[in-house]
């Protein structure tokens, strides 16, 4: 038993829950052999998205279900709370304190919703209607369940449940509407809309994938608070397998619409008996680990569930496959300690021998980089940016626009990026990492400061010379879904840019061939539109055309956090690979920080426009020396249970300051935990003067963070 | 809000009085009331003519911006002048315009109300029986002229009327005329001669609002925030009226003002086939009978219409979307 469901034992004792007669409590939420299909119909054959899933969460105890996209984890639970489409299919059973839910019409199971059982979604930013104040919604859902209760009652009762998330100031805070909100706080106040009525379960789909990390660690409390108010028992359905590591009591893994390893948190990451669950620890970037080793990324997709295999579904990808796995889908079975199952033939095999994830899948080594020998100093210098600014000014008026602030989106950065290196830029969200680079990218003057690429200064070229430059700075964007043209095929997306900058017609064909292969994708698919490949292998599309002009820098927007973990380790690698082969520089700009730590030689932290520290990858991760950096760092979940439940998270409050009003001196001061301890005379340098950029610690070179109060000494 | 709707208003009363002096000018240059007198039996004399056209401030000798600014002056103290009939223009404004107000007022009503209730109602059941058969008569509606559909709904009375043996179903005038039924009876004759006049004008509000409430629905309602309802504990039905129309009805509003200048239109052949003695049908006879200062009154009062309309919609579009109101 976990940490986690110690406290939950204890509470059970103090409510006294009615227990079964064995001693054991009945589970609040009994899934048995659920199976959702949904009808095809025109042409299209239907899918089964959930195939035979059975599970159980009892009172105050917290249930994981971890599956990447398409696995049917959402469906499931969208089937546990009546809310999926009605030509849905449901098969098997649901019972909520053993009354069944399935087959219960749209009126009695609206009075279960939100009562009893209820939910948290993924996207805050849609989940709340626009035109009712955050106030009216959370009453709407007191009243809702409880008619007899006043308007002021039940507002009453609002403003308690938003003070109880985290809300500062609800009293005037619940007049506003959801757009006034941040994303964190708009999911607290989904969370409070969840809590309103003390349900018996909760069902967080996702709550907080769509967050920032920071943002991340806060919601994370709140859900614990929520708990502990409630008692309610809690299904987390994530494909973050940090997250689950250090919240959840028992944790189960899903593929294709089943179950395919459940257990204890424990059982199921240090005693993992099926391959699946192994790639997916595998091939997350650890921040926890010192050596830097490949990831382990999992061949191939995920099968499509219109037409499934009639083995196990995860054969195909297996790297231990054997010829019995296409015989028949493997059973669930209980492997090895209490409540621990797998559905793997070899999971025996697998538990006598002790293999681990190295073991089972096949590790290819990373090339070393030729340029990474030589010296910083003696290296080229890719990329330079010096005191770069983009101020957006910010309008009112209909007809006659005035002026009436500035948004300081980047405030003065400087960086540089030397051959074969890679600089990774870091973030939350809104601190000016996307600007930064299309400022880069523009190859215009930029408001102030320079850009200079390879030597050659921004705003100062001619038309031809910066089309000449473009060829040597290409981007990778962050959605390949939206960033291919579907009306065009593979090779004509390839082929657009050697076309553009004049390569002769007989050479093209060849080098599209070429780049296709050095992406790992069939030189024959290029005839296919990019609407027949996945994700994945979509961003190896958009990684080709944009080295198809052997590129010098490139640039990186994010481009693997729209991807599934197993598929993103794919993509890592191949990057790697593809900048020891042909000795690129990188900027890669993203906001998760273990991939940062895995792809990176240098990183940057940026905070409101500014660089708070930057620096080695080593020094960085191993001592930041700047509170910000800390903060990121101790907020990203490890997936490591053991290490996870002992760690202390620092979690900084609220947002992140408007950027068009910013603190005065320090801009972090407002949030940061080490202000918080100061006294008040040392506070004063943070409110007044705005620290520079420069070496703070002793010994280390390439390390420099601008904080008045930085760590000195080497200390995590 | 009030001073950005007191703005909304003062921009408005601008436009009515570029509108209808637009309307005057094009009318004064364009129009020939000496045509009309000189074809009058027995033909006036030269001399009466060009005192008649003098009095009536028509006389195409007077320089255009005399004309004007004499037309402006009468409609600054509010007198739009003299008809070609040398009869007051306010006095048949003030008769006539009840008439086209009750049908453009109820027309509209009608055909809103209906048109958001039974596209949002097919958005709900999409692809069901419902929904196919209002697109079919929402597009067929769309199809053919108001003026078809208004002949073809006179066609359908008389063989109503025929079938039951009863006139249920007036389709000539407002009312009939020297009728002496008291109130009820009074009343129960203005419906039914009402009830074609006014259907023939709300059928294509109905087909337009319609279509476009579908597809307004269709985008809300897979969104998170009606899911996020229903989760909380509402009904589907009550989170589809609450959450879904609420928000899908916010750019219908936008949607109507622009439908509005059609519906004015209609009403105008609607007036004319039914026989209806309303605004619409006198720009019609005006424009005959060479009436310019007939026409520029009408063309102000079907602004006033329409700046009526896009106001309201501006006050409605405030009260359903609060996020105008607190920026």
């Amino acid at each position: 038993m976990s940490a986690t469901s110690g406290t939950a034992a204890a509470e059970q004792e103090q409510t006294g829950a009615a227990r079964g007669p064995d001693g054991v409590e009945p589970p609040v939420l009994e899934v048995r052999d659920l199976e959702v299909s949904f009808p095809g119909g025109r042409g299209n054959a239907g899918v089964t998205a959930v195939r035979g899933v059975s599970y159980e969460v009892r009172r105050g105890e917290i249930l994981g279900i971890v599956g990447e996209s398409g696995s049917g984890k959402s469906v499931s639970s969208l089937a546990a709370i009546g809310l999926l489409p009605d030509y849905a299919q449901v098969k098997g059973s649901i019972r909520l304190h053993g009354e069944e839910l399935l087959g219960l019409d749209d009126r009695t199971m609206a009075r279960k919703r939100g009562h009893a059982i209820s939910m948290v979604f993924q996207d805050p930013l849609s989940g709340l209607t626009p035109v009712y104040t955050v106030g009216d919604q959370v009453a709407e859902a007191v009243r809702v369940h409880n008619p007899q209760i006043s308007r002021a009652a039940a507002h009453k009762r609002a403003v308690e449940l938003l003070t109880l998330v985290g809300i500062p100031d609800a009293e005037r805070r619940q007049r506003s509407f959801p757009h006034e909100f941040s994303g964190g706080m708009r999911q607290r106040v989904m969370i409070a809309i969840a809590i309103a009525n003390d349900p018996d379960v909760i069902i967080c789909d996702e709550p907080t994938t769509a967050l920032d990390v920071t943002i991340q660690a806060q919601i994370l409390e709140v859900l614990k608070a929520a708990q502990r108010e409630t008692g309610a028992a809690i299904v987390m359905i994530t494909h973050d397998l940090g997250v689950v590591a250090g919240l959840v009591d028992r944790v189960q893994v899903m593929y294709a619409g089943r179950l395919v390893e459940t257990g204890t948190v424990d059982d199921v990451y240090y005693r993992t008996r099926m391959p699946y669950t192994m790639g997916l620890l595998g091939s997350v970037p650890r921040l926890d680990q010192d050596e830097k080793s490949p990831l382990i990324p999992i061949k191939g997709n995920p099968p499509s569930l219109t037409d499934m295999p009639p083995g196990c579904p995860f054969a195909p990808r297996c790297p231990i496959a054997v010829e019995a796995c296409d015989a028949g889908e493997p059973p669930l079975e209980q492997v090895g300690g209490e409540g621990h199952r797998a559905a793997c033939i070899r999971a025996g095999e697998i538990e006598s021998n002790s293999w681990t994830a190295h073991d089972v899948y096949p590790v290819s080594e990373i090339a070393h980089d030729p340029v990474s020998q030589v010296p910083r100093e003696d290296r080229g210098t890719v990329l330079r940016v010096e005191g770069l600014a983009k101020h957006h000014p910010l309008m009112r008026g209909a007809l006659f626009k005035r002026r009436v602030g500035t948004v300081y989106a980047v405030d003065g950065l400087s960086f540089d990026i030397r051959e074969g290196e890679t600089l990774g830029l870091v973030g939350e969200s809104g601190c000016g990492k996307s600007s930064t680079l299309m400022e880069i990218l523009s190859l215009d003057k930029p408001q102030q400061g320079t850009v200079e690429v390879l030597g050659k200064e921004s705003g100062r070229l001619s038309n031809r010379e910066r089309f000449d430059v473009r060829r040597d700075v290409q981007v990778v964007f962050q959605d390949p879904m939206s960033s291919l043209d579907p009306r065009m095929r593979v090779f004509e997306i390839i082929a657009e840019p050697l076309r553009t900058h004049g390569y002769a017609k007989d050479r093209i064909r060849s080098r599209v061939l070429e780049l296709m292969e050095l992406v790992g994708l069939d030189g024959s698919a290029v005839t296919r539109s990019p609407a027949e490949f996945s994700g994945g292998q979509r961003q190896r599309i958009g990684i080709a055309r944009a080295l198809a002009l052997e590129p010098k820098l490139l640039v990186l927007d994010e481009p693997v956090s729209a991807l599934d973990v197993s598929i993103q380790a794919g993509v890592i690698n191949l990057l790697e690979e593809l900048k020891a082969r042909l000795g690129l520089s990188y900027l890669f700009v993203a906001h998760d920080l273990s991939v940062v730590r895995h792809i990176a030689d240098r990183v940057a932290v940026m905070y409101l426009g500014k660089i708070v520290e930057i620096g080695d990858v080593q020094s960085i991760y191993r001592r930041p020396t700047h509170p910000y950096t800390k903060a990121l760092l101790s907020a990203i979940p490890l997936p490591d249970p053991e290490k996870e439940r002992r760690r202390e998270h620092i979690v900084l409050q609220g947002d992140l300051p408007n950027p068009a009003d910013p603190p005065s001196g320090c801009r972090f001061r407002t949030r940061c935990q080490k202000f918080a301890v100061l006294s008040e005379d040392d506070r004063s340098a943070c409110r007044e003067r705005e620290p520079e950029l420069r070496h703070r610690v002793e010994g280390a070179a390439d390390q420099a963070a601008a904080c008045h109060y930085a760590d000195t000494e080497g200390s995590r | 809000m009030a001073k950005f709707l007191v703005r909304r208003l003062l921009s408005y009363l601008v436009l009515i009085f570029l509108a209808s002096s637009i309307a005057y000018l094009i009318a004064a240059t364009t129009l020939s009331p000496r045509a009309y007198f000189e074809q009058q039996q027995p033909p006036p004399s030269d001399q009466a003519i060009e005192r008649q056209l003098d009095k009536l401030n028509l006389n195409p000798e007077t320089p255009l911006a005399e004309r004007y600014a004499t037309w402006v002056a009468g409609v600054a103290v509010g007198d739009f002048g003299q008809t070609i009939t040398d009869q007051s223009v306010n006095e048949a404004i003030a008769r006539k315009a009840g008439v086209s107000l009750r049908l453009i007022v109820a027309g509209t009503v009608i055909g809103a109300t209906l048109g958001v209730a039974m596209g949002a109602y097919a958005a709900v059941r999409q692809y069901g029986r419902f929904d196919r058969v209002t697109t079919v008569a929402a597009f067929f509606l769309l199809a053919v002229p108001a003026v078809v559909v208004a002949v073809t709904l006179q066609v359908i009375a008389v063989w109503i009327n025929d079938v039951s043996g009863m006139r249920l179903l007036e389709y000539g005038g407002e009312y009939s005329a020297n009728l002496d039924a008291g109130f009820w009876g009074t009343l129960l004759d203005r419906v039914q001669h009402a009830i074609l006049p006014t259907m023939a004008l709300s059928l294509s509000l109905f087909a337009a609002f319609s279509r476009y409430q579908r597809n307004m629905m269709l985008d809300v309602l897979g969104s998170d925030f009606v899911r996020t309802a229903m989760a909380k504990g509402l009904t589907r039905r009550a989170a589809m009226i609450k959450h879904a129309l609420r928000t899908a009805l916010i750019p219908t509003i936008t949607y109507f003002t622009f439908t509005f200048g059609i519906l004015i239109a209609n009403a105008t052949f609607t007036e004319k086939i039914f026989g209806w003695h309303g605004m619409g049908a006198w720009v019609v006879d005006s424009i005959s009978t060479q009436d310019v200062n007939a026409v520029a009154a009408v063309t102000f009062f079907m602004a006033v219409c329409v700046m009526a309309a896009s106001f309201l919609s501006d006050v409605l579009y405030a009260w359903l979307d609060p996020r105008v109101r607190v920026s």
